[in-house]
């Protein structure tokens, strides 16, 4: 019985939690929940409903988190590896995700910018934004591996031309899809009442892990970041791995280009996915990984990527002026930055021990 | 060592970055060109220039990327500053002041006849147009007026923003509903075409007892962020009847938010949605009565300036500095094909 309980404390040790990187947006996403059920427990409210078309769906703010995080989440699988390769950002990936979207639209649309049919099936369209996202992937990649210019500085290039090419992928019009069909992938599948984007983002967290788990990607991207002269000793081909975590994140981008595109069956160049890319990294960097490269924890940034949808749709809620969201993301960004240093942790473990030191007093 | 630097470093440019999200602010100004008057510059312009060589321009403008409303603005004035209107034309497009100063510098010393100008921005163009002025260049602006003595320029053709909210606003007022509750979908704080359309309908709530706003949020012209402010109000429960979006695009991301929650509207349903720009796309959601109001947002300077560069050459002068273009507001009742074909950028 003693012997229960004792593990039972040891598993509650919280010098222990502190130090577990996945604490850090756990902790963020208990605070955000503590939080709205103080202030309205209504927020977790789900109701069952019909839409315009007459399907199931089910509404409520914990499912338009589940439903508006999932392209982040997405986006999330790619930066990590990215920032893990290369100890650097992609900050294209925003206007990667319009050049992927224009693609879909073009193919779906073919010379009509408003057509009655999909001139192409969506898997076919599909299939080629992933080529082209990987392509533009590539271009990143080999630019940072083979070039070792700076991951900030490369992306820079695209970040700056991307939407141009995407609208010049669609001559600089603006395609409207008007069959119900394709509107789907970022909606509703008729007669579920879960979001698809729900649904996507799942299949590519499962592929993910069991990517992580039987291969070999994950251990290599760490070493790779961690130390490249020494993996590059142990036989692996640290710019291959940079060039390959680039490639990924490009076909991250396409996964989320088809549900951005899917959502309003539309394309705005200039605006679609705008800052996405300091969303995606700032969920990486609330899954307590290093900006610098190295370890990671992949399910700490997918989680970080619904704590921060978690975070946007609360601040709507209360009616925070949206031009305000980036301040508010600015103070999470600096209070993870300050609390993932190291000096910070022990600081935290100190006080944790402390505190413990001081129950056994008392008991 | 590097590695954490390299952390804060990025941490920091993170933070600006996201700071400074709000700053773009996308173009958005309107000026109507009426049927008879773009066929009566038409006909003028069919005329070449009293001297019979050709009249050199340098146009700059922002990127014709930027919204809709730029890609028509930029293709009118394409169509207009032809040879065969007696024109050699040269553009120069950026979303950057300094690069669009660079190109008026650039024009001036090619020694064009007359400057166009759309300001990215409306302060720093002192200097560069009294080199203009030095030179005797003739400076016009359109779309977008900017912070220098009138004196600069010989004309200045403009939207009233501050208009077009007020012609919206008035016809939702004479929709006779016992109740206004709006959702009030807002452009780039700050913007002209914001301030304007914001604020008639703030002073219209101030005013009247059974307007209230539902809630009042600004969607940065991105459908998107519309979709979720709209969401955040069906999630929390709150009724509202009237959606007025700031722009075509944001309404669209408004009613996407509607369908998926069930909630009807256009014309005889349970909510109004209004837009501005008259997007081609947006006044067929009209047509198809869908939506209910689209305010103007008018693109078609071209014929205007052309007017004002004939009067110039023929040596007449320019009587109003400031003209404004006349704006109009389509109602979902009353729009017809030829209005979709003809207003729709």
């Amino acid at each position: 019985m003693s012997q229960a309980r004792k593990q039972v404390k040891k598993k509650f040790n919280p010098a222990v939690l502190f130090r577990k990187q996945i604490f850090i947006p756990i902790a963020a996403l208990l605070l955000l929940a503590i939080f709205n059920l103080i202030a309205d427990p209504s927020f977790y409210k789900i109701t069952l409903g019909y839409n315009s078309a007459g399907d199931p769906v089910l509404s409520g703010y914990l499912m338009t988190i589940l439903d508006y995080g999932s392209e982040l989440a997405i986006l999330a699988i790619g930066m990590t590896l990215v920032t893990a390769a290369s100890g650097g950002q992609d900050i294209s990936v925003g206007a990667a995700i319009a050049i992927a979207g224009s693609v879909i639209l073009r193919v779906l649309c073919g010379t009509d910018s408003r057509p009655d049919h999909m001139q192409a099936p969506v898997i076919v369209a599909f299939l080629i934004a992933c080529v082209v996202a990987m392509l533009f992937g590539a271009f990143n990649g080999a630019l940072v591996a083979y070039f070792k210019i700076q991951p900030m500085v490369a992306t820079l290039i695209l970040f700056t031309a991307g939407r141009s090419i995407a609208a010049w992928i669609n001559n600089n019009e603006l395609p409207i899809i008007s069959d119900p069909s394709f509107a789907v992938y970022g909606g509703f599948i008729p007669g579920i009442p879960i979001p698809t984007p729900f649904f996507i983002a799942m299949v590519c967290v499962i592929i993910t892990m069991l990517i992580l788990k039987f291969t070999n990607l994950g251990l290599y991207t760490q070493s790779v970041g961690i130390n490249e002269s020494s993996s590059k000793l142990n036989g692996l081909d640290p710019a291959f791995i940079k060039f390959l975590s680039f490639v990924l994140l490009g076909l991250c981008v396409a996964v989320a280009g088809l549900i951005k595109v899917s959502r309003l069956s539309s394309i705005n160049y200039s605006v679609i996915a705008k800052d996405i890319e300091m969303d995606a990294i700032l969920a990486v960097a609330l899954g307590g990984n290093s900006l610098g490269g190295g370890k990671f924890n992949m399910t700490a940034s997918i989680l970080g990527a619904y704590v921060i949808q978690f975070l946007t749709t609360t601040l709507y809620k209360f009616n925070v002026q949206s031009d305000a969201l980036p301040a508010y993301k600015a103070v999470v960004v600096i209070v993870l930055v300050v609390l993932s240093t190291p000096k910070a942790r022990e600081f935290m473990g100190k006080i944790a021990k402390s505190l413990k030191g001081s129950e056994r007093s008392v008991a | 060592m590097k590695k954490k630097l390299l952390a804060v470093l990025m941490s920091a440019v993170m933070v600006m970055g996201l700071t400074a999200c709000g700053g773009s602010a996308p173009a958005e100004s309107a000026a109507p060109a009426d049927d008879s008057a773009s066929e009566a510059a038409t006909d003028d312009a069919a005329a070449p220039a009293a001297s019979g060589d050709l009249i050199k321009v340098g146009i700059i403008n922002n990127d014709p990327n930027e919204s809709g409303y730029r890609t028509a603005n930029d293709k009118d004035l394409k169509e207009m500053f032809t040879k065969e209107n007696g024109y050699d034309a040269s553009f120069a497009y950026s979303l950057k002041n300094d690069e669009q100063i660079t190109a008026a510098q650039k024009f001036i010393t090619d020694g064009v006849d007359y400057l166009l100008l759309s300001a990215a921005d409306t302060a720093g163009w002192d200097t560069v147009l009294k080199d203009a002025q030095d030179a005797g260049i003739r400076v016009i602006l359109f779309d977008r007026t900017i912070d220098a003595p009138d004196s600069l320029y010989e004309a200045s053709i403009v939207s009233d923003m501050a208009k077009e909210g007020q012609t919206a606003v008035d016809w939702l007022a004479s929709q006779n509903l016992s109740e206004y509750n709006v959702i009030h979908i807002q452009g780039v704080m700050g913007s002209a075409a914001q301030q304007g359309r914001s604020g008639a309908l703030d002073s219209k709530v101030a005013a009247e007892s059974n307007w209230n706003i539902v809630t009042q949020q600004t969607a940065e012209w991105n459908a998107e962020k519309a979709q979720q402010i709209v969401q955040s109000v069906i999630d929390a429960g709150t009724p509202f009847n009237v959606i007025y979006a700031e722009n075509d695009d944001m309404a669209k991301g408004a009613v996407a938010a509607l369908d998926k929650a069930n909630i009807s509207h256009g014309v005889g349903k349970d909510v109004i949605v209004m837009g501005f720009d008259c997007n081609k796309w947006a006044l067929e959601e009209l047509l198809a009565q869908n939506w209910n109001y689209d305010g103007q947002c008018n693109p078609f300077q071209a014929s205007y300036i052309d007017e004002i560069i004939k009067t110039i050459e023929s040596g007449g002068t320019v009587s109003e500095k400031t003209i404004i273009m006349d704006e109009k507001g389509f109602d979902a009742t009353t729009i017809t094909q030829d209005d979709v074909d003809n207003y729709g950028i």
